[in-house]
């Protein structure tokens, strides 16, 4: 259950930045997650109002932004969706497919006060 | 309390090449970091470290800001993990140290392979090795036996090793130059794929009792791995493992994975396992381009 780590990594990243710029209070807080990464929505939002009590991010509404999958086929030189990390591309069949977008895991926006 | 950075690791002195790491880096210390260090604490800038975890709101309330606004940040949720472990990586590489990071499953045989390893090849490499586990001080005390020293870290609830425990497992391991350092992580195939260590390769270990499938269910894990070592091959007269499936399944998740059979036990296969040791190690130490 590696996304109660990632949580606890999220808050740092809050309170890195209330050092950068004062607020009092975190009313939202907005992660990218890629659907073929490793951290699953559900156990991330599972997790979240346990690790953020007594925190700076306490009481903040959790908000998943889904990546969908995508690669660059290098049979067919262009990028593909992507429904498996290890998948075959869905346009030629061939199995050179690099991933380029869904394994995102980043902390993209806050709402503060 | 942790000497170093005043986290939450508690260390028994039990002597150089003998301690333990205890907890959960559950930092519940005071937030300003003011103690000083009077040692070679190499990756502390203490305004990037994760020691500020659970601290909770720190008397900061500005009552004139109540203004709602919106802050991008689009910062990688590992990025302080990735700090520590570009830290490490630099620590090691300077010391001239090889580090490999095993990860499994529960039971599929790290500590033995290790025990193995070590005596093998204790005349060619001093070696040295860091313990992940939720709790117990077995595995260390089994590497100890070897005259190796062992660091273990308990975790705790904790399912994986991360960069930041290395670290503190680095400050309390004399390691002499030219030295190999194996980091046997918490038996798990999922989470420890994403933290990384600092180390110069994954290495997954992975045991014929297992199910040949198993690179394809748990894919994260061999696509993070340079090398699987497949293990206890002594045993496959006894049991349907198609070691050909085995290998497919890992090279579709990973087509730049170098597989070894190999069996602790009998010694099979260790032989090309030392062989890759030793030439990743020439290759670390004279990398290609620079004179020897």
């Amino acid at each position: 259950m590696h996304e109660m780590s990632l949580i606890e990594s999220v808050v740092a990243l809050v309170e890195d930045e209330r050092r950068k710029q004062e607020f009092s209070r975190v009313r939202m807080v907005r992660l990218a997650v890629g659907v073929l990464g490793h951290a699953e929505p559900a156990a991330l939002r599972f997790c979240f109002d346990a690790v953020t009590q007594g925190t700076i991010a306490d009481g903040a509404r959790l908000e998943i932004e889904q990546v969908l999958g995508e690669g660059w086929c290098s049979s067919c030189h262009q990028s593909v969706p992507l429904r498996e990390r290890f998948a075959a591309c869905p346009v030629c069949g061939g199995t050179q497919v690099k991933m380029t977008a869904g394994g995102e895991l980043r902390l993209s926006e806050l709402e503060v006060e | 309390m942790c000497t170093v950075c005043g986290c939450g690791t508690a260390v028994s002195t039990k002597g150089p090449g003998s301690e333990n790491l205890i907890g959960t880096h559950a930092h519940d210390h005071g937030q300003d970091h003011s103690h000083a260090h009077s040692h070679d604490h190499h990756h502390h800038d203490h305004a990037e470290g994760p020691l500020d975890f659970g601290k909770g709101i720190a008397g900061v309330n500005l009552s004139g800001m109540s203004q709602e606004r919106t802050i991008r940040i689009e910062r990688d949720i590992l990025s302080k993990n990735d700090a520590f472990a570009h830290a490490n990586r630099f620590r090691l590489r300077n010391a001239d140290i090889f580090a490999l990071n095993f990860v499994s499953s529960p039971g599929s045989g790290k500590t033995s392979l290790l025990v193995r390893t070590i005596n093998d090849l204790r005349d060619r490499w001093p070696v040295a090795v860091i313990e992940g586990d939720q709790q117990t001080s077995r595995d260390a005390e089994r590497i100890r036996a070897t005259g190796a020293p062992a660091v273990q870290i308990n975790t705790g609830k904790g399912c994986h090793l991360d960069a930041h425990m290395v670290s503190h497992a680095l400050d309390r391991l004399s390691l002499a130059p030219g030295s190999l350092l194996f980091i046997e992580n918490v038996g798990n195939l999922v989470c420890p794929a994403a933290f990384d260590l600092g180390e110069a390769h994954k290495v997954v270990v992975l045991s014929v009792t297992e199910g040949e499938d198993k690179p394809l269910k748990y894919p994260d894990m061999f696509a993070a791995s340079d090398l699987m070592l497949l293990t206890k091959v002594d045993l496959l007269p006894y049991l349907e493992f198609d070691v050909g499936a085995c290998l497919a399944a890992a090279l579709r998740v990973n087509p730049r994975i170098k597989v070894l059979t190999i069996s602790s036990r009998t010694g099979e296969g260790l032989a090309a396992f030392y062989a890759w040791i030793a030439a990743r190690t020439a290759a670390m130490i004279e990398p290609p381009g620079l004179p020897a």
